[in-house]
């Protein structure tokens, strides 16, 4: 009997394996995880800490699930991968074999070696220890400074309000989250986070983390000398595969591990998936190593394939991604650049009284939709998910937003003001066509035979 | 890993200001007053005192309420909530679930110790405080279930005002909910309070219009047959009405829109439920054996309901008092007004609110939302739409769901939520921080996708 043993019990690797064992009653399947017994839901760590779910609500599947499916859990932490002799070494000394390997071992948050940074009530935030750590740390909190504009650090903004602790975040670039919102777009998020409270310093680098004589945290100072007072630090400059444990072994690795399009290591047997796999070649308008839930997921689905016998190939459709910024939701189809390519143009849509808005960006010659992204209003995947395969015009997609419309039944409609604002912006005289259904359920009927 | 490895008793406890503890001090002088109504203080005028009370609770509410919420951005408003020990089964929500059961088993069947008078007595106690609002209606001093009727109407009000202060970002929400007041205050409350004073000929029959078989399980008692019978044109109006809703309205209403026009608009169960009982939604048990329990459960009761109706009708029609050889009075119809009318609708349904969550009745036992949900399953445009591939199995719909319904299970898996169970309350769409999930009326064709497909991944065929 085959023994697939799969390390770590995030999304790629537990979407693994519950994906070879829909396939495969006889394989022996084992997942290792050193963070939790159970699978838990990474992305709702912070409402653990906001008390709005227990952890126990953070697990998507009951624990009977597991040996139900005749998936072995071990609670361990591997130190050592031989692949010779095909075996792994825990911390406890104790041993494993396996047959086939799948890494998943996910991320670690990024710590650039500034002074102080390994003080009391300085931290990440990525795995369950940390969630334990920061209830620890934030206990007699009065104001926390929070370093890095990304998507976890305004999680943990929203966190440490949500227990009246003062939060300053300083943002070393010009705007929060450049990478990917447009200046219009980080000035909505921005406001946003203004309302709730979050003191928002942009060009703001940490310089050091000065502790007290305890060895804690007292005050952060920035590169152009400005200090904060402060009694936590959340670093949330973004994250990087967490592989520590196999780089002294034979596979070979970069950033991440080094795996190819059926996410195949340099050895034989040995797989990587999900946030700490690195592809030695990335796909087209992707990036080499890619560190959201839904690759995780469509990782270990595609690996399981290929495990089960059924060798196959990481195609992934138009890219997509969401994330919530303190009331705000975030939904994204089609990777497009904070700032347009020279062959794009940009229709950017703003609500008067409301936080929604869209930006989309499309071809300047064809029209062509490259991407959207919807602050404040929920857009229906499976239609962009078409709409962008189909390469579908940014006129075909405004004037049948209507069907796309995701939002709760009831709610204020804005495709007129929408097309309103595109015909003046580009002389156009487009008209909204109303929802149809019989238009929606063609569009997933295609999806199904895609 | 147990979850108090995150400390339940919060180091942080929010704070409430000066505004919030005056509101709360002054709902709770309101709820003072009626404790101490009930502990027979003899408060008169009582006009003056019931005012003062129902005032005060109003009052105070909202100033709470629209301090709390008006205070912060709309958006979701659950921090703290699984540390606040009146809604996380700590000490308070065992309280306060011990006090609600007290007062339902008071209500129920020792109405004397609210105060009620017997024959040629004067009512005292709680009752007697009610006596002024009682007679300004009918003429008639109080009794417990006009108590009961009054408070619940205050309550679903009250309660009413600060969900739509809590979820004002949410139009489905605000509308819903205003429906759900409407109805209780008009239909099963005031409307009924006056027909009761203008109509006494023809006997008691329940005139709260919206509340029919086989929820108002005694529509078919000879009692109350005889009494729409001999009440004109008013009785044949609440005759044809209470059948045909059963008959054509909620086969036609449920194929349109599902079960919830009726479970989370329109009822007075799912109306305290929605409101009152809000806060203690999470609790609601998600596990697999509990849908497993529920199923047999509210099904059976289902069954019941029908076999004692027949038992009943049997009667009426024969003028036998006997059915199957069993007394129909003894071995159908006393058996399941204590059982369910009583024990599991009253005390087990709102008296459990802060220990099983604010549905136990409507989704354990509730004959009507049994047979809603049958048409809700099997031939409805209704259903949860799950968008594509973006749920991140984060657990908040789940946990949400009044209903007990692992919401997340359809959602992770990019299938559509269709459960006989639902009522539609929307409260797992607006909690889910990803937009994934819509409560919609569309084509019957592809509705329920049993094999459904994870959007995003076009290399493999992904059986969920």
């Amino acid at each position: 009997m085959e023994h697939v043993v799969i390390i770590g019990n995030g999304i790629s690797g537990v979407t693994c394996a519950r994906y070879i064992r829909k396939q495969d009653s006889d394989i022996k399947i084992t997942i290792i995880s050193a963070e939790t017994e159970h699978f838990f839901s990474r992305t709702a760590l912070m409402y653990i800490y906001m008390g709005h779910m227990t952890y126990e609500n953070t697990k998507p599947y009951e624990d009977f699930f597991w040996e139900k499916n005749r998936i072995e859990l071990i609670h361990k932490y591997v130190t050592k991968v031989d692949t010779d002799s095909k075996s792994l070494t825990f911390a406890d000394n104790s041993t494993l074999r396996y047959d086939k390997l799948v890494l998943a071992t996910g991320s670690k948050s990024n710590f650039f070696g500034w002074e102080g940074q390994d003080l009391k009530g300085v931290q990440g935030l990525y795995n369950f220890q940390d969630l334990q750590q920061m209830e620890y740390n934030t206990t007699d909190v009065k104001h926390a400074v929070i370093i890095g504009g990304g998507l976890i650090g305004v999680e943990m903004a929203e966190m440490l309000l949500s227990r009246d602790i003062e939060v300053t975040f300083l943002v070393r670039e010009s705007r929060f989250w450049d990478k990917v919102l447009s200046p219009d777009e980080a000035k909505l998020i921005q406001a946003h986070m203004n309302e709730h409270h979050v003191k928002l310093l942009t060009n703001a680098e940490l310089d050091k983390v000065i502790g007290d004589d305890t060895g804690k945290v007292k005050q952060v100072i920035t590169k152009d000398g400005k200090t904060i007072n402060c009694q936590f630090v959340g670093i949330t400059a973004g994250v990087s595969p967490n592989i520590d444990f196999i780089e002294d072994s034979a596979v070979k690795t970069d950033k991440g591990i080094l795996i190819n399009e059926y996410f195949e290591t340099n050895i034989k047997d040995i797989y990587a998936i999900g946030d700490c796999a690195q592809f030695t070649e990335s796909l087209k308008g992707r990036k080499p190593i890619e560190q959201v839930w839904y690759t995780g997921r469509m990782h270990g689905q595609v690996l399981a394939q290929t495990i089960c016998g059924n060798k196959t190939k990481y195609q992934p459709g138009p890219w997509f991604n969401s994330a919530k910024f303190f009331d705000i939701e975030y939904q994204n189809y089609g990777l497009i650049p904070a700032e347009p390519e020279e062959h794009e143009d940009v229709f950017f849509w703003r609500a008067d009284k409301a936080n929604v808005a869209i930006r989309a960006h499309f071809d300047k010659e064809s029209k062509q939709l490259i991407g959207i992204n919807s602050f404040g209003l929920r857009l229906r995947h499976e239609l962009f998910d078409r709409w962008l395969a189909e390469e579908k015009s940014i006129e075909y997609v405004l004037t049948h937003l209507a069907d796309a419309n995701f939002d709760p039944e009831l709610y204020k409609n804005y495709e007129a003001e929408i097309i309103n604002s595109y015909n003046e912006k580009f002389d156009t005289q487009l008209k909204p066509k109303k929802k149809s259904w019989s238009r929606i359920l063609d569009n997933l009927k295609k999806l199904q035979h895609a | 890993m147990p979850d108090n490895d995150f400390s339940i008793a919060q180091p942080h406890p929010p704070n409430t200001d000066i505004v919030q503890k005056s509101g709360l001090a002054l709902a709770g002088l309101g709820v003072l007053i009626l404790l101490l109504s009930i502990a027979n203080l003899n408060l008169q005028p009582a006009v003056l005192y019931l005012s003062l009370s129902i005032g005060s609770i109003f009052a105070g509410t909202i100033i709470y309420s629209v301090r709390t919420y008006l205070t912060q951005p709309a958006g979701i408003k659950n921090n703290g909530v699984w540390f606040n020990s009146m809604v996380n089964r700590g000490i308070l929500g065992w309280t306060a679930g011990i006090i609600l059961t007290g007062f339902y088993v008071l209500l129920y069947w020792y109405p004397q110790f609210l105060g009620l008078g017997g024959e040629n007595q004067e009512n005292t106690g709680i009752v007697a405080l009610f006596d002024p609002l009682s007679k300004f209606f009918s003429g008639k001093p109080a009794s417990q279930w006009f108590v009961y009727g009054t408070l619940y109407t205050t309550a679903i009000l009250v309660m009413g005002v600060k969900f739509m202060l809590k979820y004002r970002h949410n139009r489905y929400q605000l509308i819903r909910t205003i429906v759900v007041m409407f109805c209780q205050l008009f239909l099963a409350y005031l409307i009924p309070e006056i027909l009761n004073a203008l109509y006494t000929e023809g006997g008691y029959f329940s005139k709260d219009i919206k509340y029919f078989w086989p929820l108002n399980y005694e529509f078919f008692n000879s009692w109350s047959l005889d009494a729409m019978r001999e009440s004109g044109a008013l009785g044949m109006f609440y005759l044809i009405v209470g059948i045909g809703l059963f008959t054509f309205i909620t086969p036609i209403l449920s194929y349109f829109v599902g079960k919830r026009w009726y479970c989370s608009w329109v009822c007075g169960c799912g109306g305290l439920a929605e409101t009152a009982g809000d806060p203690y939604r999470h609790l609601s048990s998600k596990k697999l054996y509990s849908w497993k329990i529920e199923r047999w459960l509210i099904h059976s009761v289902l069954v019941l309901v029908v076999i004692m109706t027949i038992a009943v009708l049997y009667g009426y029609f024969s003028g036998s008092s006997k059915f199957l050889g069993l007394d129909t009075y003894t071995y159908f119809s006393r058996p399941y007004g204590f059982v369910i009318g009583a024990i599991f609708s009253g005390i087990v349904g709102v008296g459990f609110y802060p220990i099983m969550g604010n549905r136990v009745w409507c989704r354990f036992g509730c004959p009507l939302a049994a047979y809603l949900g049958i048409f809700q399953r099997f031939k409805s445009k209704f259903r949860i739409t799950t968008n594509g591939g973006q749920c991140i199995s984060c657990g908040n719909c789940s946990t949400y769901c009044e209903q007990g319904i692992d919401v997340r299970w359809y959602a992770q898996r990019g299938q559509n939520i269709v459960r006989s169970s639902c009522v539609g309350c929307g409260i797992c769409s607006a909690v889910c921080p990803r937009g994934v999930l819509k409560l919609e009326n569309g084509p019957e064709e592809g509705r329920i996708n049993e094999h459904p497909i994870q959007v995003g991944n076009n290399g493999i065929e992904v059986k969920a």
